[in-house]
């Protein structure tokens, strides 16, 4: 292979992972280099609140969305109770919904003077109160039922895929099937239900709209308020850095169990799994359960954003509306082809001999999504701010005018969701076994040829699915875009965010019901795949 | 202990996959259900087991009804022991906590021996640390064995215990497998496709077709006394030739007179189809019945020819592998037989 042969792949490897690793950078340089007196104020007054408050927020989130997705998971994979059909994929429904429009929904309805509260005062008496939404318990309520999908699918997939067998063979060596769950099931889902534990932790780190419509600080609203309210930026990287550290525990725990995660029975065998006959009471029972958390998840909350959009459409959808869509559809249609490509670049660099480097750059690439978009934001302006100094040392005489641009804000997408892309990208590339190539070109085809007709077609729907993901995950995202966007490039998402800040719920609905239909569609998609696997 | 079913019908969407199975099974016994797949032997096993609610008939053990109309014990509190198809071992647990998983309300000194003594039954004592993902398929096999018989089951259900290891392991592994059973003095009840299996296993085989059992026998009897023509087809190589009853001992066929008692008693002066094992075929260079060589397989000690009779007819004869007949060539053959199987030929 030629110099350049060898090269090539590496440095192109390299350039795709350069948005993560300039962020990186920012923030581990950022950090060191703040002013000594803002850190201690930092230390002393914002740190032991911020970190407690964090902490407490994770563990409880983690705690009930264990709860609930286990419990969920083994009740639609191995038991039998009216409607297990049609929780099965409706109880994934709430990962449509993002967190931030779940919580302004329930803070709007339960809140003392929101509806809810306000009818059972009418139907029970003045002196009836619910437990306040806004506390500590409501955000983790909140957040749970929004990241509780994790934790039931990578359950429900375990259960599914060994639980019924070892099950049996259990009940075989005399154990009833309540002690097979904790004995048998439980243990074997382990790997699985902690890396979903850990996908709850780092999605729990990383929220920022849900908590800032409870102002409930974490490190997240921290990070903003610094910059936007202190205007330190090296403060909001210090904090980025600690966040940063935190989610690289919950990484490290996902990584460590997806590893141990190896266990699978030869064979699980054709015959369908025998579920547990559950008593008509406890039948009864799990319907009421799962009924419940599908109802406060998903079908309420989007019933109430459905009603209070029909009641503010009128007034609401005017051109202004139109910008907002606009600009939305255009983000994040640049973000997926940007997205997309640079994954198929980055396949590509990784096969083609890039060797190492190009192996630590995919890496590095697909870090992205672990990382905090707030921590992704502060990162690309610190990155881009050192590129200007840089540029002047050089000797320009103005920076480069990046910062505040749409490539800033796109250098940000790109960085969080690559990662998004890498996966149904690769698993396209992986189909490309080189033997194709070679068949097609036995044949007569050229290059060119093998290229169009091979290898494009096989990669089309890897490559449209990476498309779909990006497209609705940048339509969702909300603290990159809020914290880097140009000015007047105001989404969906930045609409929700400030209709929230001023307690206009309702204006708030349409934006977000866009959203959460837009964010229909991959879960539908994922939601097929997983029948269809169950099927066959 | 003894197992008694009686009538067993298990049907999926109108489908029966066990049709009114009866059969009992002696305390120390090592039963077989043979049978090709599909025909619901594997369904049987899991009714047995709790696994699968029958919906008729009923199965007892030692007089206890498991499942019959109103009585259903569940699985777990069965006490029979099952060795699973793909074993089913507990990846997260090692060799000595699958085996040692069911026995409780045991003190542990009590247990760890239990668990000890089976492991050395099975000749697996030296890996009790190992995880299953370590062992080769025999010795999850093995495994698999040890677990199910550490509690002292009442009955212990084999599902086709060999069926993912290869002919080599399978063979040495039929041979440990059933020492092992009678060893402990287990009651056990083995679903196969595999005849080399039962045969090597099985005190008492049953043969399944289509949910009904076929012949519940001894393994010498299946081949010697097959009950239907199923059975004939099924156990052992064999072919049929045309022929007719004259009386109690003889059927006439184109090889002359066939003496013989009849397995199963046929009027005189019915039509018959006689079946000929390839062992009822000696080579006599002398004998007026020439046979033509169309086709031969060597099997060591033996060959296996298949022979042309002069009407058409094809017949397995088994050789000792002494000489070699070419194919084509002319082989001169007479009856060897003591009992006569012959089926009523369908019209």
């Amino acid at each position: 292979m030629t110099l350049a042969g060898r090269l090539l792949p590496g440095t192109a490897a390299i350039l795709v992972a350069l948005p993560m690793l300039a962020v990186l950078a920012a923030v581990l340089h950022g950090a060191t280099g703040a002013d000594p007196e803002l850190w201690e104020h930092l230390r002393s007054f914002v740190l032991p609140g911020v970190t407690r408050s964090t902490l407490v927020l994770v563990a409880g989130v983690v705690a009930l969305s264990l709860i609930l997705g286990v419990s969920l998971g083994w009740l639609t994979a191995a038991c039998d109770f009216p409607g297990r059909g049609f929780f099965a994929w409706a109880l994934l429904l709430p990962l449509a919904m993002p967190a931030y429009v779940l919580a302004f929904v329930a803070v709007a309805t339960l809140d003392y003077a929101g509806p809810v509260p306000s009818l059972l005062r009418e139907w029970f008496g003045a002196g009836f109160t619910l437990p306040p939404i806004r506390s500590t318990g409501g955000v983790i309520a909140v957040l749970a039922l929004a990241f509780y999908p994790y934790v039931y699918l990578l359950a429900r997939g375990a259960f599914l895929t060994h639980g019924t067998r070892a099950l049996e063979a259990g009940q075989s060596l005399g154990l009833g099937p309540w002690a097979g769950f904790f004995r048998v099931a439980l243990p074997l889902a382990r790997p699985w239900v902690a890396a979903g534990a850990a996908l709850v932790a780092m999605e729990t780190l990383a929220d920022f709209g849900a908590v800032s419509v409870f102002n409930y600080d974490t490190f997240t609203t921290a990070i903003y308020k610094s910059w936007f309210g202190l205007f330190s930026l090296e403060t909001a990287l210090q904090l980025a850095l600690v966040l940063l550290a935190l989610v690289a525990v919950a990484l490290a725990v996902e990584q460590l169990a997806r590893g141990r995660a190896r266990y699978a029975l030869a064979g699980a065998g054709a015959r369908p799994p025998a579920r547990l006959r559950l008593r008509r009471r406890l039948a009864l029972a799990a319907t009421v359960y799962a009924t419940l958390v599908f109802a406060l998840a998903f079908a309420l909350p989007a019933l109430c954003l459905a009603v209070w959009a029909l009641e503010v459409a009128p007034l609401d959808l005017d051109a202004r509306y139109v910008a907002y869509v606009t600009r939305t559809l255009l983000l994040a249609g640049m973000a997926a082809v940007a997205c997309a490509a640079l994954a198929v670049v980055l396949g590509w660099a990784v096969r083609a001999g890039g060797g190492w480097p190009a192996r630590i750059a995919a890496r590095a690439a697909t870090l992205g999504y672990a990382v905090p978009g707030t921590v992704l934001a502060v990162g690309v302006v610190g990155a881009l701010a050192a590129a200007d100094l840089a540029w002047v040392a050089l000797g320009a005489t103005e920076g480069l005018w990046l910062q505040g641009t749409v490539l800033a804000l796109l250098l940000g997408y790109v960085a969080r969701f690559l990662a998004v892309a890498h996966g149904p990208v690769e698993g396209g590339l992986a189909r490309l076994k080189p033997s194709l190539a070679e068949a097609a070109r036995s044949f007569g085809l050229g290059r060119l040829a093998v290229l169009l007709r091979v290898q494009l077609p096989l990669l089309r729907a890897g490559i449209g699915t990476a498309l779909l993901l990006v497209f609705v995950d940048v339509m969702k995202e909300m603290p990159i875009t809020l914290m880097t966007r140009p000015f007047g490039w105001d989404t969906l998402a930045v609409r929700v965010f400030e209709m929230t800040a001023e307690g206009e719920w309702r204006r708030a609905a349409l934006p977000s019901l866009v959203i959460t239909l837009a964010g229909l569609v991959p879960v539908v998609l994922l939601t097929r795949r997983i029948e269809d696997a169950s099927r066959g | 202990m003894r197992l008694e079913v009686e009538g067993l019908t298990r049907a999926y969407g109108g489908q029966r996959a066990v049709d009114g199975l009866s059969f009992a099974l002696e305390a120390g016994e090592i039963g077989c259900l043979l049978g090709p797949s599909g025909c619901g032997k594997t369904t049987a096993l899991r009714c047995i087991a709790g696994f699968d609610r029958p919906d008729g008939g009923q199965i007892s053990a030692a007089g206890e009804v498991l499942a019959g109309p109103g009585a259903f014990v569940p699985p777990e509190r069965r006490r029979i022991g099952m060795v699973f198809q793909d074993y089913a071992l507990f990846p997260h647990l090692d060799v000595f906590g699958n085996v040692s998983f069911g026995l409780r309300g045991l003190d542990r000194a009590a247990r760890d021996a239990r668990a000890r003594e089976v492991l050395d039954l099975v000749g697996l004592g030296e890996l009790a640390g190992r995880y299953p993902d370590e062992l080769s398929g025999g010795q999850q096999q093995r495994v698999a064995l040890a677990r199910a018989l550490a509690p002292r089951p009442r009955l212990v259900l084999l599902d086709e215990p060999f069926s993912s290891l290869d002919t080599e392991v399978r063979r040495r592994l039929a041979g440990d497998v059933r020492a092992a059973l009678k060893r402990e003095g287990a009651t056990a009840l083995l679903v196969t496709h595999d005849q080399q299996e039962a045969f090597a296993i099985a005190d008492r085989i049953g043969v399944m077709r289509a949910g009904r059992l076929e012949q519940w026998d001894s393994a010498w009897r299946l081949y010697h006394s097959p009950a239907t023509r199923f059975v004939a087809d099924f156990v052992g190589d064999g072919a049929f030739i045309p022929g007719h009853v004259e009386g109690e001992r003889r059927v006439a066929t184109e090889l002359g007179p066939v003496e013989g008692e009849l397995t199963t008693p046929l009027a005189s002066g019915a039509r018959v189809d006689l079946l000929l094992r390839p062992d009822d075929i000696v080579v006599d260079a002398g004998s007026p019945l020439r046979t033509r060589i169309l086709d031969k397989c060597f099997r060591g000690a033996q060959f296996m020819y298949t022979l042309a009779l002069p009407s058409g007819e094809r017949v397995l004869a088994l050789v000792p592998s002494h000489e070699d007949h070419e194919v084509g060539g002319e082989l001169g053959i007479r009856l060897e037989t003591r009992h006569l199987v012959g089926f009523a030929r369908e019209a």
